[in-house]
C-alpha cells in the first residue's frame, strides 16, 4: 500500500464500518434511530385517496377547508394509535390517507369519512311543507331559530368540543353535549316551542338510531339552553360519536376514490421473499463477477459489498419508505451497480492488453470509462425523476415513488462506488505482489480481443 | 474482428418480424387493462375450507355478480375482481361467501374510481412521453460536438421505441393467452426500460464518440463496427448481471412484482439486442445515405471481410 493509497483506503472502511453499524439490525435502530421504514404493502395497512366535494365551500377558501378536513382527520386517526400515519393534500381536492398496520378498513373509512354533523329536526305539521328526512316516526323538517335575523338550523356545529358519554343508576347511557353561545339561544327558542314534542336527531340523510336500530326521537320535557344529552345510543356509538365530535368537524363532504389494503401476515410474507430474491441476486452477481474478471472481480465484490450497505444505510437514514417495489428498484440497482465496475476493468484490460503497467491502465481505465459512465446514468436519472412524477399525482402511489427513489439513490451510490472505491482497491492491490501476476486480470480472454 | 455491422439488414430484418408479430398480437388482443388503469376492485381472500373456483364463481354469480372474474392464486387463496365495491357491499359480499365455504379473512383489497383510473391512464401516457422527449434531447446534448447529434438521439429514441413495443406486444400475448393485466408496475417497468435501453445505447454511442476524435478510421461502418466489438463485452455482461437479479425477483417474489420483472427482463433481452444491433446500425444508414437501399432494394449484402 502506498502511501496515496493509504488515506482513501482508511476513509472508505472507516464508511463502511459505519455504514454497516447504521443498517445493522435491520429492523431495529440503535442510537434513537428506528428501524428500515416499510411502505404499506410489506407490514400491512391501509392507503385511501378521498376527494373533497369543494362545491359548497366559498370560492377562494377551498384549501382552507381542505386543510381544516386535514386537520381534523388527524386528530381522529390519533385514537387509533397508528405509529407514521401519512395525512396529505393531494392536488386540488384531495387527501391522502395511509394508516401503517391498520388493515381493518372498515372501521378505519367510517372513521375518516364521516362527517359527524348531528341535524336536529321537528316533526311537519302543517301542510305544503318540504320534509328533509322521512321515516317510521314521521316527516321531520330542520328544527330552526332565529339568529340576528336569519334564520338558522341547529346542528352540533354549535357544540363545544367537551362531549362526553356516562351512565345514571339505572345504567342509562347519555351522551352529554354543552352548547356554545349561539347553540344555546337557537336551542333555548326551539326546545320552548317543541315543549312536549318529539325531537329528531339526524345525521346525513338517515336518523341517528339508538341501541336496538330505532331512531331517537326523545320528547322535549323542558327548555334546554346550555346542556343536552342524547339518550339511547349503544356503548361503542357512542363513544366513537363523542370522540369524533370532539375531534371537530369535516368541513366537506368526503368522497373515497381509492383504496387499497394489505393484511400484515400478507406483508411479512413480501418481506422474506424479497429478501431471499436480493441475496439469492447479489450472490448470482458475485459469482459472476469473480469467475469472469478473476481478481478484480473479487474486488469488485469487496465494492459491491461496500454498496450494498450504504445504500441501505441511506434508506434508514433520509429515511425512504420501503415498498416491494422499492425492493425491486434496488435488487435491480445491484444488477445496475457492476455495470460501471464492468465498464472499467473492461477498459482497464485493454490498457493492459496494449501493454501498459497496472497502475497506468487503472488510471486510464478509469478516466476513458468516465465519460460513459456519468452519460449512461443521467438517462436512468431522467427516468427516475419523471416516475417519480408520476407517482406524486392522482393517488400518490407509493411503489411507484418508491421504485424511482431507490433506482435513483442506487444508481447514484453505485457511481461512487465504482469511481472511489473500486478505484482505491485496484490501487491498493497494485501495490501488492498479487497485482503483478497479470495472469489474474484475464486480460487475454473473453470477447473483444482480435 | 468480428463483423457487426456489415449484418445490418438482417438484424433491421429480425427487428422488422418481431416488431411486425408484436403489432399485429397489439392489433388481435390488444393489452388487458388491470383495475388501477380500468376501475374497479380487486379483493384477495382466503378460506380456510377446500373451495373450488368454479364453485366460487357459481356463488358469485347468483350473488349478482355475474361478470366477476375470479382467479386461484394458492392454497385456498383467490383474487376476486368485480366492478367497484362500496364498503358495505364488500362486507356483504364477504359475509354471503363466508356463510357458504366457511370462514374467509381478507388479505388484500383495491377499489379504484373510474375518476382516478382514467387520470392514471392518462399521466402514464404523459409520462412516457415526457421520458422520450427529455431523453431525445438529453442525448442530442450529450452528443452536441459530434456532427448530426440530433442523429444519434432518434436513433436512441428509436431503438427505445423497439425495445418498449416488443415489451408491450410481448405483454398483450400474455394478455391474450394467459389473461395478464397491465397496472401501474408494467408502467413502471416500461419506463424502466426506456431508461435501461438508452444507458446500453449511450455506452455504445460514446464509444463510437471517442473512437470517431481518435481517428482509427475514416469510413465511419469500421468505427462503428471497432466500437461495438470493443463494448460488446461489457454490454453483455452488464445485461446479464442485471437479468439474475431480475430473474431472482420473478422467481422468489412472484406474482406481486411479475409485470415488473416480466416487462424488466423483456426489455433487457431487447434494450441489449437494439443497442447493439439496431441503434449503431441506424446511425450508419443515415450517416451513408442509404434508407433508399433499405426500402427500395431488399438485396441483403453478402458482405464480409
Amino acid at each position: 500500500m502506498t502511501r496515496k493509497n493509504r488515506l482513501p483506503f482508511i476513509i472508505i472502511s472507516i464508511i463502511f464500518v459505519i455504514a454497516v453499524l447504521v443498517v445493522l439490525p435491520i429492523n431495529k435502530g440503535i442510537l434513537g434511530q428506528r428501524g428500515i421504514r416499510l411502505g404499506l404493502d410489506l407490514q400491512g395497512g391501509t392507503h385511501m385517496v378521498y376527494r373533497a366535494d369543494l362545491s359548497g365551500v366559498e370560492p377562494g377558501t377551498e384549501a382552507e377547508a381542505l386543510n381544516g378536513a386535514i386537520a381534523v382527520i388527524e386528530k381522529r386517526v390519533d385514537v387509533f394509535g397508528v405509529t407514521e400515519p401519512v395525512i396529505q393534500r393531494l392536488g386540488e381536492d384531495r387527501i391522502v390517507v395511509q394508516l401503517p398496520g391498520i388493515s381493518e378498513t372498515e372501521e378505519a373509512k367510517e372513521r375518516i369519512g364521516r362527517m359527524a354533523l348531528l341535524e336536529f329536526g321537528e316533526l311537519i305539521e302543517g301542510e305544503g311543507e318540504e320534509a328533509k328526512w322521512v321515516n317510521e316516526r314521521g316527516e321531520w323538517k330542520p328544527a330552526t331559530g332565529v339568529i340576528d335575523g336569519e334564520e338558522v338550523a341547529l346542528t352540533s356545529v354549535f357544540f363545544k368540543e367537551n362531549t362526553y358519554v356516562t351512565t345514571d343508576n339505572f345504567g342509562r347511557l347519555f351522551l352529554i353535549f354543552e352548547w356554545d353561545e349561539k347553540g344555546s339561544q337557537l336551542s333555548e327558542e326551539i326546545t320552548g316551542r317543541l315543549i312536549n314534542k318529539p325531537m329528531g336527531i339526524f345525521e346525513g340523510d338517515s336518523a341517528l338510531l339508538g341501541d336496538e336500530g330505532m331512531p331517537i326521537t326523545p320528547i322535549v320535557r323542558s327548555i334546554i339552553t346550555d346542556r343536552g344529552q342524547i339518550e339511547g345510543l349503544s356503548l361503542s356509538e357512542a363513544t366513537e360519536l363523542s370522540r369524533l365530535l370532539n375531534a371537530g368537524r369535516i368541513p366537506v363532504p368526503l368522497t373515497p376514490i381509492y383504496e387499497q389494503t394489505v393484511s400484515p401476515i400478507l406483508g411479512s410474507d413480501f418481506i422474506r421473499m424479497s429478501l431471499q430474491a436480493g441475496l439469492i441476486g447479489l450472490i448470482l452477481v458475485l459469482l459472476f463477477m469473480m469467475i469472469y474478471y478473476r481478481l478484480p472481480g473479487v474486488l469488485a465484490t469487496g465494492a459491491l459489498m461496500f454498496y450494498v450497505s450504504s445504500v441501505l444505510a441511506i434508506f434508514k437514514l433520509i429515511p425512504v419508505t420501503l415498498t416491494l417495489a422499492g425492493i425491486g428498484g434496488f435488487v435491480l440497482s445491484i444488477g445496475m451497480a457492476v455495470d460501471a465496475n464492468i465498464l472499467i476493468f473492461e477498459r482497464m484490460k485493454e490498457e493492459l492488453r496494449l501493454g501498459r503497467t497496472l497502475g497506468a491502465a487503472i488510471d486510464t481505465g478509469f478516466s476513458r470509462a468516465w465519460p460513459a459512465i456519468r452519460d449512461s446514468n443521467i438517462t436512468t436519472f431522467i427516468v427516475c425523476g419523471i416516475l417519480y412524477l408520476l407517482g406524486s399525482r392522482v393517488i400518490a402511489s407509493a411503489p411507484v415513488m418508491g421504485f424511482a427513489v431507490t433506482l435513483a439513490i442506487g444508481v447514484a451510490v453505485s457511481m461512487f462506488t465504482a469511481v472511489v472505491v473500486t478505484r482505491t482497491f485496484l490501487f491498493v492491490l497494485a501495490g501488492t505482489r498479487l497485482g503483478q501476476k497479470t495472469s489474474l486480470f484475464r486480460v487475454y480472454s473473453g470477447k473483444g480481443n482480435d | 474482428m468480428t463483423d457487426i455491422v456489415g449484418k445490418r439488414f438482417w438484424f433491421f430484418l429480425a427487428s422488422g418480424i418481431i416488431i411486425l408479430f408484436c403489432i399485429i398480437s397489439l392489433a388481435n388482443f390488444g393489452l388487458k387493462p388491470g383495475i388501477e388503469l380500468s376501475s374497479g376492485s380487486m379483493l384477495t381472500v382466503n378460506f380456510e375450507q377446500t373451495v373450488t373456483e368454479a364453485d366460487l364463481k357459481q356463488e358469485l354469480a347468483s350473488l349478482g355478480y355475474t361478470g366477476a372474474i375470479v382467479q386461484r392464486t394458492g392454497e385456498g387463496n383467490f383474487l376476486i375482481r368485480t366492478g367497484e365495491l362500496t364498503g358495505e357491499a364488500k362486507t356483504a359480499l364477504e359475509d354471503a361467501l363466508g356463510a357458504k365455504f366457511g370462514p374467509i379473512t381478507e388479505a388484500e383489497f383495491y377499489s379504484v374510481s373510474p375518476m382516478i383510473a382514467a387520470e392514471t391512464a392518462r399521466n402514464a401516457y404523459i409520462a412516457i412521453g415526457v421520458a422520450t422527449v427529455g431523453i431525445l434531447l438529453y442525448i442530442t446534448w450529450a452528443f452536441r460536438k459530434m456532427p448530426n447529434p440530433f442523429r444519434y438521439g432518434t436513433c436512441a429514441i428509436i431503438a427505445l421505441g423497439h425495445d418498449a413495443l416488443v415489451a408491450v406486444g410481448i405483454f398483450s400475448v400474455l394478455g391474450g393467452t394467459l389473461g395478464w393485466e397491465i397496472n401501474l408496475m408494467f408502467i413502471t417497468g416500461i419506463l424502466a426500460v426506456v431508461g435501461y435501453s438508452v444507458n446500453n445505447t449511450v455506452v455504445v454511442f460514446d464509444r463510437i464518440r471517442e473512437n470517431l476524435s481518435k481517428g482509427i478510421s475514416t469510413n465511419f461502418e469500421v468505427v462503428v463496427n471497432t466500437s461495438l466489438v470493443e463494448t460488446l463485452s461489457r454490454s453483455l455482461n452488464t445485461s446479464l448481471t442485471t437479468l439474475f437479479v431480475v430473474l431472482a425477483l420473478l422467481l422468489f417474489v412472484g406474482a406481486s412484482i411479475q409485470n415488473l420483472a416480466v416487462v424488466l427482463i423483456i426489455g433487457i433481452v431487447a434494450g441489449t439486442f437494439s443497442s447493439i444491433c439496431i441503434a449503431p446500425n441506424l446511425l450508419i444508414v443515415w450517416e451513408k445515405g442509404e434508407w433508399g437501399r433499405l426500402f427500395r432494394r431488399r438485396r441483403l449484402p453478402a458482405k464480409s471481410q
